[in-house]
């Protein structure tokens, strides 16, 4: 288990300082954030002097070498936009995302899991070709326009929910979270849908698959042979099979969720990090943009680890090699 | 004699297919005396499995049963409405397979398979269907049934998994126990093992076992009575010596006879020619006709009916002579 963990942190230092090098030198053969930065009006000296200040006069390898240093002692360097450090406006706003990426995650479990359930039983009734056929769209549709067209039916036609923007925050163990009041909770859920529908169409089709491969083993067969309820088959016996494969995509989708929920952040107004990582794409905030993508890095690292645990708990087969290896 | 614990008549079980219907069971009669041990032998495909799990009403679409009458204790299970149905399974009458490898849920651990089997058909405790469900596990002979029970699947052998899922089948003292191959998959002297065992545990509690298998030699040691299944019905039945030393239906006949043991070492091992035919483009008339050595012209007309001998019957034409031993 210890040779595990390390091997796995070994591979994440890979990727972080690999993403990090490459990350810095595109952005810095993009454009010269100066240019954005400056008031249109200043002359070359007052731009100068902005690029002194920021430490962008410097040539590319030694900026480089200064980042490394400083990333080294925990610093991944000032926004040059709010001139605060990077790494915390990219902490204020993870409470926001990660609640978002959580609440999506629920409702793609929740929906997806008896919807495909439901289609893997039975395969031929209209029903569940309906089922099958919606999560085509929820797979094609673009997450903008479905932000859109919620926005446009709840929001402006119904006026039942608010159009963007984050509700209303508590405190939660010093975290500022919404989803402990309605009121807060009314913003989260057009957002976690749009975010939702594409997971749950995703997890539809695995749990379709899974079913209908599952009911024709053998197990099955014995579970309906013993007696059992039908209610009984369908959620333990199947369904803890099942539970393996969608785990570990929906894992990963996790990931993707927290880290690239830009688009959604962006339709919904949402002041999350996607909305903080757009926004710095913008302006050219180079420590925002590269200590973004380092979290990014970690987030997906820790998700594939609890992945890998939950693993364990799943299937027994799996914990029994473990504690042999 | 008493009333059969269970009684098929006149069973038709067909499965739609895309080359159109197909006759798996055809017109089956069967019965199964208390504490009997019945061997159902037949080829792949001859529907040996396909009778047993219409007992059990696990039929699945695209199969259906068609018609005929299946009577345990008196019921009828035909028609019968799935949750009814569902209370006769595992209480009843139980069933276990071929795969001890598969049978078993591999996610789950044994005492959750055995205890849910018992709640499913009587409100008892927890803890008091633990306690049976261990002794259940002793007395199919599997040492150290306590630890047992905190195992999954995956920890046991195939021998110790397929005596979990009889132990399983018979934790409710069933009326009749279908198995169906159990012992293929496993070694030789297990399945000898496993074959006493079963047969030890089915007379003590008076269980009707019908055992459905390909291989002669363990119908031979274990069944009472014999019934020859070919292409979707029965051809030769009655008690296992009579049949199995002087087969009256040429297609037993031939089955004996290509059993290795009969034959002389170096010799060309003995085989029945042809392969066993399309069920969904059965020959008109005896389906073993082109197969046949005996066959005749009046073989392909018409299939022939059951003929009758003391306990014996056959549904043949020209049956093999009397008291030619299979050599």
């Amino acid at each position: 288990m210890l040779a595990y963990l390390i091997r796995r942190v070994g591979q994440a230092l890979l990727v972080i300082a690999a993403m990090a090098t490459i990350v810095f030198v595109s952005i810095y053969a993009v454009g010269n954030p100066v240019d954005i930065l400056a008031n249109p009006n200043a002359d070359a000296k007052e731009m100068a002097e902005i690029s002194a200040r920021l430490g962008l006069d410097k040539p590319l390898w030694e900026q480089f070498g200064l980042f490394v240093w400083n990333a080294l002692h925990g610093d991944l360097g000032r926004s040059f936009v709010f001139n605060e450090p990077a790494l915390k406006l990219i902490i204020q706003r993870m409470p926001a995302t990660l609640e978002l990426a959580f609440v999506a995650l629920i409702m793609s479990i929740f929906i997806g899991i008896p919807l495909g359930v439901w289609a893997g039983l039975k395969p031929d009734a209209w029903s569940s070709r309906t089922i099958m056929s919606g999560s085509i769209l929820g797979f094609s549709l673009p997450n903008f326009w479905i932000g859109l067209m919620l926005i446009l039916l709840f929001a402006v036609q119904l006026k039942w929910l608010p159009s963007g923007g984050r509700g209303p925050t508590t405190s939660l163990f010093g975290i500022q979270v919404s989803f402990l009041t309605w009121e807060g909770l009314r913003y989260l859920l057009l957002p976690a849908f749009t975010l939702a529908l594409y997971k749950a169409a995703l997890v539809v089709r695995l749990s379709r698959s899974g079913t209908r491969e599952a009911v024709l083993q053998d197990y099955v067969r014995f579970a309906r042979a013993k007696g059992l309820s039908p209610t009984r088959i369908v959620l333990v016996h199947v369904l803890k099979n099942i539970m393996i494969p969608i785990v570990t995509i929906l894992g990963l989708e996790l990931g993707s969720m927290i880290a690239f929920a830009v688009v959604t952040e962006t339709v919904f107004a949402y002041p999350g990090m996607g909305k903080l990582l757009i926004d710095s794409i913008g302006r050219l905030d180079r420590p925002v943009i590269v200590a973004y993508l380092m979290m990014v890095v970690v987030i997906f690292v820790v998700i594939n680890l609890i992945v890998d645990l939950l693993y364990a708990a799943l299937d027994p087969r799996v914990r029994l090699q473990e504690s042999e290896g | 004699m008493s009333a059969p614990i269970l009684s098929i008549h006149d069973l038709k079980v067909e499965f739609g297919t895309r080359q159109g219907v197909v006759k798996a069971v055809d017109g089956v009669s069967l019965n199964v005396y208390r504490g009997e041990v019945l061997g159902l032998v037949g080829e792949s495909g001859s529907g040996k499995s396909v009778t047993g799990l219409s007992i059990l009403g696990l039929i699945d679409p695209p199969g259906r049963i068609a018609s005929g009458s299946i009577k345990l204790e008196g019921t009828e299970l035909i028609g019968l409405p799935e949750d009814e149905l569902r209370r006769l399974r595992g209480e009843r009458m139980a069933m276990i397979f071929q795969d001890p490898m598969t049978t078993l849920n591999p996610v789950l651990r044994i005492d959750t398979q055995m205890i849910e089997t018992i709640r499913a058909h009587e409100n008892v405790s927890e803890r008091a269907a633990r306690s049976r469900a261990e002794e259940a596990l002793k007395r199919v002979g599997i040492p150290s049934p306590a630890e047992r029970l905190l195992t999954y699947p995956h920890q046991l052998s195939g021998g110790m998994r397929q005596r979990v899922a009889i132990a399983i089948a018979l934790l409710m003292s069933p009326a009749l126990l279908v198995a169906d191959e159990p012992t293929t998959a496993l070694d030789v002297t297990i399945q000898s093992q496993i074959i006493a065992e079963v047969q030890q545990l089915c007379s003590e509690t008076g269980t009707a076992l019908i055992w459905i298998t390909h291989d002669l030699a363990v119908v031979a040691g274990l069944a009472d009575r014999i019934a020859v299944m070919y292409a979707g019905r029965i051809v030769e039945e009655g008690d296992v010596d009579p049949v199995l030393d002087h087969p009256r239906h040429p297609y037993t006949y031939g089955l004996l006879g290509s059993a290795p043991s009969n034959n002389r070492r170096g010799e060309k091992l003995a085989q029945i020619p042809g392969m066993t035919p399309s069920l969904a483009n059965l020959p008109s008339g005896c389906a073993f006709a082109p197969r046949c050595a005996f066959a005749q012209g009046d073989c392909s007309t018409a299939p022939p009916t059951l003929t009758h001998d003391g306990s014996r019957a056959w549904r043949c034409f020209h049956p093999v002579p009397d008291r030619e031993d299979v050599r």
